[in-house]
């Protein structure tokens, strides 16, 4: 299934603005491309990413073909309270796939 | 004359390459983004590199300037190209809990073009940047 990579800070300070990386396994076919005997190659990709921090949703970002195989998107949050940050994928042909990463805010 | 060739080479260009995004639908997803507000440029900054050798993973990074509270933020950064198939790349949706209004991911680039980003700010204006890349290899021609 897909592998994703994450990166959160395990630590940070109340306020802080902390960088959140994510890499994602997947093909992100744009539908464009065709096979040798002229067939197209259905399109495959990942529509949207979403962060949600502690359950509240902070960033969304929808992609288009126009987006790399093995999408990466880093952004920033505001270290706000302890908890769990979670991101999610959700794309054509019902993919779906979530990672989370625990911080501690002091 | 020289002008002349030149405008019909052009034109060339375009007509044979239908299946492409062009300036005017470019143009158009960006209307149907920002509706009839002037963009207008400046606040944003796109950094794309100037030269890419493949056109398959290019790395870009859009940065807004704005203070990011709650009275005063960006909500969404869009990016758009001239000549891939579809001119929408990606649109990301931000509020004050961002902290930094700065976004990066990695697309891809089908010819030597213009990219777009536009930076929607809460008060409803929208700022924009633009960036000249150099393809040499093109993605989406490929085989698999």
């Amino acid at each position: 299934m897909a592998s994703a990579l994450i990166r959160v800070p395990e630590r940070a300070r109340r306020g802080e603005v902390i960088e959140i990386r994510a890499l994602i396994g997947h093909p992100m076919e744009t539908g464009y491309r065709r096979t040798q005997h002229g067939d197209r190659i259905p399109r495959d990709i990942i529509r949207t990413f979403t962060c949600a921090y502690n359950g509240t949703e902070v960033f969304r970002a929808e992609l288009h073909p126009a987006i790399a195989a093995n999408p990466f998107i880093a952004f920033t949050t505001l270290a706000t309270e302890s908890g769990t940050i979670t991101l999610t994928w959700a794309g054509d042909n019902g993919f779906s796939a979530t990672e989370s990463a625990a911080i501690v805010v002091e | 004359m020289l002008l002349a060739a030149g405008a019909v080479a052009l034109a060339g260009v375009i007509v044979t390459r239908p299946a492409r995004a062009t300036p005017a639908s470019m143009q158009e997803a960006i209307a149907k983004v920002v509706g009839a507000a002037p963009v207008t440029p400046g606040k944003v900054k796109l950094e794309l590199p100037p030269l890419v050798e493949n056109g398959n993973a290019v790395p870009l990074v859009v940065k807004v300037e704005s203070p990011m509270t709650v009275a005063d933020h960006v909500k969404a950064i869009h990016v758009f190209t001239e000549k891939n198939p579809q001119p929408n790349v990606v649109s990301v949706f931000l509020g004050p809990r961002a902290g930094r209004a700065s976004v990066s991911t990695r697309m891809r680039l089908a010819d030597t073009q213009t990219v777009v980003a536009i930076g929607e700010l809460s008060d409803g204006t929208f700022w924009s940047d633009r960036a000249d890349v150099v393809v040499t290899l093109a993605a989406c021609l490929e085989e698999p």
